[in-house]
């Protein structure tokens, strides 16, 4: 029933939406073709409508790009070019004629009267859009011109506003346009103090010029309220910066993340230091780029199918790192096992030696990735506009870390893995198969990495040398958190992602950085096993 | 006290020091352009270049080799020196054609009319010197007594130590920094410092100035052998030793082992500062490519290659793969990275001690060939 309800209510509005859509097409031709008498008060509804259509005939109609047209026996319509085809007005279908007749109809142009009361209905027209962005962007665009035939208008829409959003937009519009407009000093104070309390961000500007040209006229009150409310929206604008540093802070905390889960395993499991794994990151990154390759080959990149290409290219490039990383532990990690020092060395020569793979492969410069249209944009909340990639950042380091830890503790493989990491010899006694332990559990880190790569496709540059840039700070992770232990490299990846960006825009990006590893240091002065240390009665661990 | 193992050694020492210090030079001096003796300028400070790198390598060596600490940020170290000697070049190139004042040229492209005040000392030739050895000092002091304070060993302090070098390169690299409102014009960002003019009242770039500052980087590398022949030999370098072998043991017989560690770890940074000090007059300039910590792993290679816990090996590691570099670059130069990286993982899986090891490890493969039923001999792996 509900369904049904749900049905009915949907082809409903669908229908109206079409029906209004016709009645405003004839409405138009009629006004044009002047078959009505009170043209000002029909182009009031038209305004009121909020029709998109609106906007389109009456830009058209004002430089005479509309023409008459009869054919014998038939009525007088009106005919639009649209991209290179003949539309009727009234209807919207697609007349049969050639360019050259079309270029030898009569122009039907808006009278002079009309001009005037034509540019208020287009300018708006926005103010009655169904959708609630468009609202919201007429709104503030006509109270930042501050001009005082648009008040009564934006007062009008602002008392019939539902959408809270909407709302607050209108009335953030009436109150900057009053800062020029308002007729008594109480008004531009109410105003101003009503601002204040919006954190409109928008209006600081003016409220400082207000600040300042009080402060020389000598009107006191006014420059109290002023400076009261520019306070309040500077407190508020730092507000904000702090938010979107702490949530870019999650985002580069979340790559980091899974870029040092798998060095902690490794790390761990083996005793390798992977100086390799940044490659893996980019392995990804490439993975990426490869498969947008095929997509738009196969698909075009126009096609909606193109979409897909992000979504398929994180299991591919979890599968191709995953493998190159199985294939590599079996050839060349293996013998390197317990060896950290020397493993250091050996990896940094099989960094190299990639990174130059990619660099003939793909060439030097970075490549480019593109973002899905799911991923484009930003969400806001309050104030702060998140974008959508790094969203997907943090929520695919969620699923990450979740997948992580049922791999641990749900599997037989996870079992081992914990077996191995701590007593090798016992474990292979008991009959694990610690090689191919090794081999799996190698591979799912550099699988990590590697996805880790792909998402950050959204959010950073795809290059040789995109792994370098995260190998030292996932090292750090891995340091501070303690070796081996999943949940301080996960609490220490996002401590030092979010000071991270939270000291750049103090101390610039490098400053940032130093002070970071200063920070880190003295940490470990405190804690030198990092946060959680592995507990051991080994004199050398 | 002997300060070699045996004659052999002996023998290669004076040789060297016979090359280095007479041969090379008066090929260069007294032999014409153009004749067969003759050795080329060009060629000379190459050589010297190889010989401060060489230095460098050895200071490593004995960290790593000798004391067990694998440091990653010796080529900052080195690149301290050499921008704190740059630095004093740099503030002696006489009055430029284009801004008309003594300033360094990114100085009056920034429009800085002044010397800043960390700028300023450098002028005088003996600070400069005496920062070559602090500047580097100091920062080891400070970080040693922090890592090994808290005993801090093994790969993280390998990898704190590349973070501290990662984090100088960012700094070096940048032009300017803005620090709570004011304004520091730093070390010359990307270009680093180049152009010198002279050096002491010398012209810089005159073949026979060239000559002596080679001379003079071969003698460093010379005493810094003999140092640290000597160093080996005292009951100092033998503590160093077991610090390498067993450090908890060490220290439970009653030594400070953080104070070993400290001091060695002090006096090899100052080592590594003065071999860029050399560096820098002969390479023409000094950028902060150099303190990368892609650059501080070359180093260690070096190390690896040549035979690390052996006097002889970093010297040969530093000069063969610099060879090789040089060679590399100019004919195949897409290829340079991969011979590298292959150098560094061949190293690690075959050659455990080097090329100065070599003999050694391959005496039984030799034992075997000439079929000899040797069994004593064990490769050292």
């Amino acid at each position: 029933m509900k369904k049904a309800l749900l049905l009915f209510s949907f082809v409903w509005t669908v229908l109206a939406g079409a029906v209004e859509t016709v009645e405003i097409r004839t409405l138009l031709e009629d006004l044009a073709l002047e078959r009505i008498d009170d043209q000002e008060a029909t182009l009031q509804e038209l305004a009121d409508s909020g029709d998109e259509y609106v906007t389109a005939f009456v830009d058209a109609w004002r430089v005479g790009e509309i023409r008459e047209y009869q054919q014998a026996g038939t009525e007088l319509f009106l005919v639009q070019e649209v991209s290179g085809k003949y539309i009727r007005v009234s209807t919207g279908e697609t007349i049969d004629i050639s360019s050259e007749v079309y270029e030898s109809l009569d122009k039907n142009r808006a009278p002079r009267k009309l001009r005037r009361l034509l540019t208020r209905v287009t300018d708006t027209i926005g103010l009655a859009s169904k959708n609630v962005n468009t609202r919201v962007e007429a709104a503030l665009k006509l109270g930042a011109s501050q001009r005082a035939e648009y008040l009564p208008e934006l007062q009008r829409r602002f008392e019939n506003e539902k959408n809270a959003k909407a709302k607050r937009a209108f009335e953030e519009a009436i109150m900057i346009s009053l800062l020029a407009n308002a007729e008594t000093s109480e008004e531009l104070i109410g105003a101003v103090i009503r601002l204040g309390e919006l954190h409109s961000i928008r209006a600081k500007d003016k409220i400082l010029a207000i600040v300042a040209s009080a402060g020389e006229s000598g009107d006191e009150a006014l420059q109290v309220a002023a400076q009261k409310a520019s306070d309040m929206i500077s407190d508020h604008e730092e507000l904000l910066k702090h938010a979107g540093s702490f949530f870019r802070g999650l985002s580069t905390g979340s790559v980091l993340l899974m870029v040092s889960f798998g060095l902690a395993i490794t790390f761990g499991l083996m005793g390798i230091i992977n100086m390799a794994h940044g490659e893996f990151i980019a392995i990804g990154g490439y993975t990426c780029y490869v498969v947008q390759g095929y997509f738009s080959n196969w698909f075009g990149e126009s096609s909606p199918a193109f979409q897909w290409f992000f979504w398929v290219s994180l299991p591919v490039s979890f599968a191709v790192a995953g493998g190159i990383g199985f294939v590599l532990e079996k050839g060349f990690f293996r013998f390197l096992y317990k060896r950290p020092l020397e493993s250091l060395l050996a990896t940094w020569g099989l960094s190299m030696v990639m990174r130059q793979a990619f660099r003939l492969k793909f060439g030097a410069a970075n490549v480019q990735v593109a973002n899905p249209d799911l991923l484009l944009g930003n969400f806001e909340y309050a104030g702060i506009s998140m974008s959508y990639a790094r969203l997907f950042a943090i929520a695919f380091a969620g699923f990450v870390c979740v997948l992580t830890w049922l791999l641990l503790t749900k599997t037989n493989l996870g079992l081992y893995i914990r077996a191995v990491m701590q007593n090798r010899n016992m474990a292979s006694s008991l009959g694990i198969p610690v090689k191919r332990v090794n081999s799996m559990t190698f591979a799912f880190g550099c699988g990590l990495a590697a996805m880790a790569g792909a998402v950050l496709t959204q959010i950073g540059n795809v290059g040789p040398t995109m792994g370098q840039a995260y190998i030292v700070d996932s090292f750090m992770v891995v340091v501070v958190g303690g070796v081996g232990n999943l949940l301080g490299a996960g609490i220490s990846a996002m401590g030092i992602g979010v000071f991270d960006q939270f000291l750049q825009p103090l101390f610039g990006p490098v400053m940032g950085k130093i002070i970071v590893l200063g920070m880190i240091i003295l940490f470990l002065q405190w804690k030198p096993g990092g946060i959680f240390p592995t507990k051991s009665r080994s004199m050398d661990d | 006290m002997k300060l070699f193992d045996n004659k052999i050694e002996f023998g290669g020492y004076l040789s060297a020091c016979v090359v280095l210090l007479l041969i090379l030079p008066a090929m260069n001096a007294f032999f014409p352009e153009g004749s067969s003796m003759h050795f080329s300028s060009f060629q000379l400070s190459l050589w010297g270049k190889y010989i401060t790198y060489a230095v460098m390598a050895m200071s490593l060596n004995l960290l790593w080799g000798y004391t067990g600490l694998l440091c990653l940020c010796q080529s900052l170290f080195f690149a301290l020196g050499a921008y704190a000697f740059g630095m004093y070049l740099m503030l002696h190139v006489g009055v430029d054609s284009v801004y008309n004042t003594a300033l360094p040229d990114f100085m009056d492209f920034q429009g800085y009319t002044a010397l800043p005040w960390y700028w300023a000392p450098f002028e005088n030739g003996a600070f400069a010197i005496a920062a070559t050895l602090l500047v580097p000092g100091v920062l080891a002091f400070v970080f040693g007594f922090l890592a090994f304070r808290s005993r801090i060993k093994g790969v993280y302090f390998s990898i704190l130590t590349q973070a501290l070098t990662y984090a100088a390169s960012l700094f070096f690299f940048k032009n300017n920094l803005d620090l709570f409102g004011n304004n520091f014009i730093l070390f010359g960002g990307n270009n680093g410092l180049t152009d010198f003019k002279e050096i002491f009242g010398y012209d810089v770039n005159a073949a026979s100035t060239q000559r002596w500052i080679f001379v003079m980087s071969a003698i460093l590398m010379l005493v810094v052998y003999l140092v640290i022949s000597w160093l080996l030999r005292t009951k100092f370098g033998k503590v160093q030793q077991a610090i390498r072998d067993s450090e908890n043991r060490v220290r439970f017989s009653g030594y400070s082992t953080t104070t070993y560690k400290m001091l060695i770890f002090v006096g090899t940074s100052m080592v590594a500062g003065i071999a860029g000090a050399f560096y820098v007059p002969q390479v023409g300039g000094i950028n902060a490519n150099e303190m990368s910590p892609a650059k501080s792993l070359d180093v260690v290679v070096w190390v690896a290659l040549g035979g690390r816990g052996t006097k002889f090996g970093p010297i040969i590691g530093a000069i063969v793969v610099n060879i090789i570099k040089s060679f590399t670059t100019r004919m195949y130069p897409d290829y340079w990275l991969i011979i590298l990286g292959a150098i560094f993982m061949l190293v690690v899986l075959f050659m455990p001690n080097g090329l100065v090891g070599l003999p050694k490890q391959l005496a039984p493969v030799w034992a075997r060939i000439r079929g000899n039923s040797s069994t004593s001999a064990i490769a050292a792996s």
